[in-house]
């Protein structure tokens, strides 16, 4: 199956034409120096200046929506990790809190806490992540190394509690995996003065830099009425100026219990994105320090009597119920019995709001797990950004709406 | 709210609702689609397209049809979510396209085109977008086995001695 | 070699050729998704890869010497990824990195190539998922300690490897009717439908 050669989308006649020879078409490729993995652009070019952009996607298809049929509401939960890599646990809260509100179940207000927390942590590794690639793609090779090891410590939160990195896979139907410990707690205490300190050196480097602001400002702008109507999200449609946050708007977890804002700004171009994220980055850290110094006691499943939670190995081995919860839950004949009914609920994911349509058919997988992909529904307004700027202004544009390939191809 | 509204603009005859916890439901028949979306567009102040996908109920207990198709609207300035759903059949399901309305439904659409097989009249280029294009099948029906029919093993070998 | 030297001096040559290769790995990042980020990370300062002499991730082909491929490779990337690899100079060599690359992982779907060695050679593969930054580099000394023992100045030990070394055809390799379903219609089993 051969790469085709050039684009024919959309078929536009006129370039063709002999008084269009000027124009050159440049391929860059699925495998290209910006880093932000595998997704094709073809570009054609006036000189520097680009006339038209074409996406080309689905270098990273894997099937996850296909396997979504095949696999449990517990087990979906390793592939839904694998979505948005960057920021793999708010993936799991977004399709829980799905599952969840499907099946009609109240969490621990310890469970919240918990999942609210990890989520920010992981909104904050997002943010680190996209924020260093752009100052990456743009040259800043020093902001990207900040950011990635301050990204190391959050690596190691996520580890002390769920023994991996990242895609710890570490929520489960009705609660966690297993609970968190003291040390957790205080790694999060000393992590927070940490992250003030290289956050601030990271805005020392980058807002005031003049090459970074000459090619990120006035670029790729987004006016609000395009981003509402292209249906932007998150960070990019706030940078433009569209006041939504899931956060505030329709509370899920732990939110409504904190104090925090939501950061929005009337550019909407590279820089006013790039701002956005690094101001939403201490909100979140505010959002943390709240969470950890008022976590409620208590346990973090749900009543092992509702059997919609995989007891503990102690419980399992040592009583007839913990064994047949067990069982229930695991034997693929088994499992729940959620309504037969489709549902759909979003987060505020880092990137956008990434929401979850469940159709669920009485069985203990799902019929069918659509997922509401933000990354895919930004970069369709790609062309729109970068047409009429200079081939340079790709990776700034690329790096300013975080595009995520997994995301996107799904 | 708005099933209100659309019940005093179209009457309550040409529509039925649903709804599961905090999802509203509305469902049409295929040709009053784009009426009712303008309406909700322009009237009803649901200027976000968040989601427009489709679900193959083949083997769903109790289907009557075989595809749905849904589009997710959502208000930016109120918070309101509203689900419009419209059900179509074999052979050959189509409908009209909402990129009129919506710039946002062009990729959300071929998606639907190539996981489904469901042609979108109207659209400017519905074309595959995420399988290759030599790809015949469109996966995401029950039909198809996830494990595919060989398509991802038909490629040539490259050995060492090639380079 | 042209002109036919004594066997001493081609292994003294194949020595220092050995050396100064293994040591100065250049890497080309084909990363496609999860494992390029830990790619990124053990590029970055807490677990350098540098130190190792895999200095500059360049990532153009025509300049690096081992191909990482980290991350899951669709069909749809297949010809792409074999076009880089026959974009890279001799001497090359390839790590796959990642339980997607090695054999698939986790997606066992209709897009997902089950392995890049059914259509590309590699040298070391890297289990995991992802792969801790500790094991990406234990890979690269592995490829390192490889190179050092078998490798030639002039690249003999490549053309002698032209068999297929990818995974045997395994039976019901592909066919859905022979994957492996559960036992018994298990809609009627124990549980009362009411």
């Amino acid at each position: 199956m051969p790469l085709t050669a050039t684009a024919p989308y959309p078929v536009d006649e006129a370039e063709d034409a002999s008084d269009k020879e000027y124009l050159y078409t440049l391929n860059f490729g699925p495998q290209h120096p910006a880093t932000h993995t595998t997704l094709r652009l073809v570009l054609t070019l006036d000189g520097e200046t680009i006339v038209k952009a074409v996406p080309h996607i689905g270098y990273l298809h894997s099937g996850f929506e296909k396997l979504g049929e095949d696999l449990d509401y517990n087990q979906y939960v390793t592939v839904v990790d694998r979505m948005n890599y960057i920021s793999p646990i708010y993936n799991e809260v977004a399709w829980f809190n799905t599952v969840e509100k499907l099946m009609g179940i109240d969490l621990t207000p310890r469970c919240k806490y918990i999942r609210t927390i990890i989520g920010e942590l992981a909104r904050i590794s997002d943010h680190l992540l996209c924020v260093g690639a752009a100052a990456l793609d743009l040259g800043g090779i020093t902001a990207f190394l900040y950011a990635f090891n301050l990204r190391e410590r959050i690596y190691n939160i996520f580890e002390t509690m769920a023994g991996q990195r990242f895609h710890p896979s570490y929520l489960r139907v009705g609660g966690l995996m297993i609970d968190v410990s003291e040390s957790w707690i205080d790694q999060i205490r000393q992590f927070i003065p940490e992250f003030q300190k290289v956050h601030a050196d990271v805005c020392r480097l980058l807002n005031r830099n003049r090459i970074f602001i000459d090619r990120t400002k006035g670029i790729g702008v987004l006016s609000k009425e395009e981003a509402i109507n292209r249906g932007a999200t998150g960070p990019v449609a706030r940078a433009s100026g569209v006041v939504r946050d899931v956060r505030k708007d329709e509370p899920y977890l732990a939110y409504k219990d904190f104090d925090f804002q939501v950061i929005c700004s009337r550019g909407g171009d590279c820089l006013s994105r790039f701002t956005v994220r690094m101001e939403e980055m201490r909100e979140s850290i505010k959002i943390v320090h709240q969470a950890v110094e008022n976590l409620p006691a208590g346990g973090v499943n749900i009543d092992v009597d509702e059997r919609i939670t995989i007891p503990d190995k102690t419980a399992t081995y040592r009583s007839i119920e913990g064994l047949i919860q067990h069982f229930e839950l695991h034997m693929w004949n088994r499992r729940w019995t959620p309504p037969i009914e489709e549902l759909y609920s979003a987060v505020e994911a880092p990137n956008g709001e990434l929401g979850f349509y469940v159709v669920s058919d009485g069985e203990g997988k799902p019929y069918r797990a659509r997922t509401r992909p933000p990354s895919f529904i930004h970069f369709a307004m790609f062309p729109l950004l970068v047409e009429g700027h200079q081939i340079s202004d790709v990776p700034a544009v690329l790096g300013s709406l975080n595009i995520i390939a997994a995301e996107l191809d799904r | 709210m708005s099933v209100d509204f659309l019940t005093t603009r179209f009457g309550a005859d040409r529509f039925t609702t649903s709804k599961f916890r905090d999802n509203t439901r509305v469902h049409l028949a295929p040709e009053k689609l784009i009426e009712f979306l303008t309406a909700l567009k322009n009237d009803a102040g649901y200027d976000m397209l968040a989601e427009l996908t489709a679900v193959d109920y083949l083997h769903y207990p109790n289907a009557t049809d075989r595809f749905g198709v849904l589009y997710g609207l959502s208000n930016t300035t109120t918070g309101e979510r509203l689900w419009v759903k419209v059900m179509l059949n074999d052979p050959d399901p189509s409908i009209e396209s909402v990129y009129p309305l919506w710039k946002g439904a062009d990729w959300l659409e071929r998606e639907v085109y190539d996981m489904f097989g469901i042609v979108f009249e109207g659209h400017p280029d519905l074309r595959r977008i995420l399988l290759p294009d030599e790809f015949v099948a469109h996966p995401l029906r029950k039909d198809y086995p996830l494990r595919g029919r060989g398509e991802r093993h038909n490629f040539p070998v490259l050995t060492r001695a090639e380079g | 070699m042209a002109v036919k030297f004594p066997d001493f001096i081609i292994s003294k040559l194949d020595f220092l050729a050995n050396q100064v290769r293994a040591h100065s790995l250049w890497p080309m990042p084909f990363a496609t998704a999860c494992c390029g980020i830990e790619l990124m990370a053990t590029a970055s300062s807490r677990y350098d890869i540098s130190r190792f002499g895999s200095e500059a991730m360049r990532f153009t082909p025509r300049q690096c010497d081992v191909m990482i491929v980290a991350g899951r490779v669709v069909m749809k990337m297949v010809p792409v990824m074999q076009r880089i690899w026959q974009q890279m100079p001799e001497p090359k060599w390839c790590i796959s990195m990642g339980a997607c690359a090695s054999s698939g992982g986790v997606f066992d779907t209709y897009a997902v190539v089950q392995g890049i060695d059914r259509f590309i050679p590699v040298d070391v593969y890297v289990p995991g998922c992802p792969p801790r930054p500790e094991q990406l580099i234990r890979a690269v000394l592995d490829l390192q300690e490889k190179i050092k023992s078998g490798g030639t100045i002039d690249g003999r030990d490549f053309t002698a490897r032209s068999k297929f070394e990818g995974p045997l055809k395994l039976v019901g390799d592909g066919n859905p009717a022979e994957t492996m379903t559960v036992p018994g219609d298990y809609t009627t089993a124990t549980r009362l439908q009411n």
